[in-house]
């Protein structure tokens, strides 16, 4: 014996089916224009979820023109939507996306700007943390101490002049020669709520990815002299916790 | 505490300044539950200032109440979290449906209105009234099309729907006239069947029209003033009612925060009105 057919749910099923579709559901009330009509929430999931996927990637949009990403946060929205109703999570799957997408082959760099843009809003929403008092670094021998960063801090990595491609397509920014990659940058939330995305060198990058990991200060600096990525930690606030300075 | 009866803005983090050097200037803010989902950062921190100078609406748009399968646990617990963090004199949600499967859609989307979708949308609001340890208010929505299997007329069915639940009504006047004027019905007749006596909470927008070859056709875009006859449905609510707590809602095209000062003054004149006749 089947189940009894449940209505609502065979409804909505049509209904959801006939958004991604170029046709209008069965069982709607006899009205004019039903077609017109139904247009409305097809384009209303549509451009909502573009103007999300475009809020959150600006730059890829900027990168390959409006109408061609209103196309493409088409394809990739149907085939990835949004899993919760929180928009602010949603994109995780745009830069993989965005390597098996064939239209943007030619433009090898896309998925790693999507990833910059990606780290910038989880950066952007990451958890509050406290500012550990530098002073605890003022000991005769900090290579013992264990920095533990903000959750907002990412460490980012491209094989391609990606820092650069994102920097020139900000508003008002001058166009200059690229440089040739790879690039790498510190991305993370500042006191006043910005994200800024600050070029390290190869060297820097590295040391921040041992503190990240949560190497000792004095082994994650290992052969490199780690003023420069310790002064941009401080300077913005970015250390929340200084261990092990207690025996 | 209730919402205070007096206008409200939905709150843009772009007029968060203005919002500052102009403390009180509206008795209510209004933000959408999703975008403080977040762990952290500036929408949290504009929240928490907002909310030691004004009362605060939490409206969800995610929760998927018309929806026939189960609620999202999940997310009930993540509004249960934020409402426990900020206490909010309101929460509500629409009479809709927002997600398919593991999908979520970013709109809100219409269900007929029939005995199995009443039953299911009571039980949803039990659960969620449960699930956040408090009454919540269902709103009514703009629709472009009904269904053939409705047996319910949308009055009658948020009637029950509240009669059942206990739940409040979240009363959309723009919802209204545009719901009205799209299925040819007369708004008014609309409202005189409202249950007004369960209404903790006033929506008011703007809309845009197009002409289809029978009628108007009227979009609940938010992106515009408040229509005349929208305001004059509102005064003939109000003057029944008394007064209540009446958001202006503008979230696409946003303009400047005097603009919204000024479609909340409008609003405040017409809650004025009825507060003198009452005094008298």
């Amino acid at each position: 014996m089947s189940a009894l057919p449940d209505p609502h749910a065979a409804m909505q099923a049509q209904f959801h089916e006939a958004l991604w579709a170029q046709k209008t559901p069965a069982g709607l009330g006899q009205e004019d224009a039903l077609d017109r009509r139904f247009l409305v929430y097809r384009n209303n999931v549509q451009h909502g979820l573009r103007s999300a996927l475009s809020q959150r990637f600006p730059v890829i949009e900027r990168l390959v023109g409006a109408d061609f990403f209103a196309a493409m946060a088409r394809v990739f929205a149907a085939n990835h939507p949004p899993e919760t109703p929180v928009l602010i999570n949603w994109g995780g799957a745009f830069p993989a996306f965005l390597e098996a997408f064939p239209p943007v082959a030619k433009l090898p760099y896309l998925p790693d700007v999507a990833r910059l843009e990606l780290a910038r809003g989880q950066a952007y929403h990451a958890a509050d943390a406290p500012v550990a008092d530098p002073s605890a670094l003022g000991v005769s021998d900090p290579s013992a101490l264990r920095l533990i960063l903000a959750p907002s801090v990412r460490a980012y990595h491209s094989a391609w002049p990606s820092v650069s491609i994102w920097a020139q397509n900000q508003p008002g920014a001058q166009q200059a020669p690229l440089p040739k990659g790879p690039q790498f940058a510190l991305i993370a939330r500042t006191r006043n709520f910005d994200v800024p995305v600050i070029a390290l060198g190869a060297a820097d990058h590295a040391v921040l990815c041992r503190l990240i990991a949560g190497d000792p200060f004095g082994q994650a600096a290992a052969g490199t002299d780690p003023t420069a990525i310790l002064t941009l930690l401080l300077q913005h606030g970015l250390i929340t916790k200084i261990e092990g300075d207690t025996p | 505490m209730p919402l205070p009866s007096t206008p409200g803005l939905s709150f843009k983090p772009e007029h968060f300044p203005k919002i500052r050097d102009q403390r009180g200037a509206v008795g209510f803010y209004e933000v959408h539950a999703e975008n403080y989902m977040g762990a952290g950062g500036a929408p949290h921190a504009m929240l928490e200032d907002l909310h030691r100078d004004h009362a605060i609406s939490i409206h969800g748009v995610g929760l998927s109440i018309g929806g026939a399968g189960s609620l999202d646990t999940d997310h009930l617990t993540r509004l249960r979290t934020l409402i426990d963090r900020y206490q909010p004199e309101s929460f509500s949600e629409h009479l809709a449906w927002s997600s398919h499967g593991a999908a979520w859609l970013n709109d809100l989307l219409p269900l007929p209105y029939t005995d199995q979708t009443l039953a299911t949308i009571c039980a949803h609001i039990d659960q969620t009234q449960t699930a956040l340890g408090r009454r919540m208010l269902l709103e009514n929505p703009a629709t472009y099309v009904t269904f053939a299997d409705s047996t319910w007329s949308e009055t009658d069915f948020l009637t029950e729907i509240g009669r059942r639940t206990g739940c409040g009504l979240l009363l959309d006047v723009n919802n209204v006239f545009v719901t009205s004027t799209n299925h040819r019905t007369d708004p008014r007749a609309y409202l005189a069947d409202f249950p007004l006596d369960l209404v903790g909470e006033i929506h008011l927008a703007g809309h845009e029209a197009e002409d289809l070859p029978d009628g108007p056709l009227l979009i609940d875009s938010h992106s515009r003033p408040v229509a005349d006859p929208v305001w004059t449905l509102y005064s003939e609510v109000i003057a029944r009612t008394g007064p209540l707590p009446s958001l202006i809602e503008w979230d696409n095209d946003v303009p400047d925060f005097d603009t919204l000062i000024s479609e909340a003054t409008r609003a405040d004149a017409i809650l004025k009105g009825a507060r003198d006749v009452r005094a008298a």
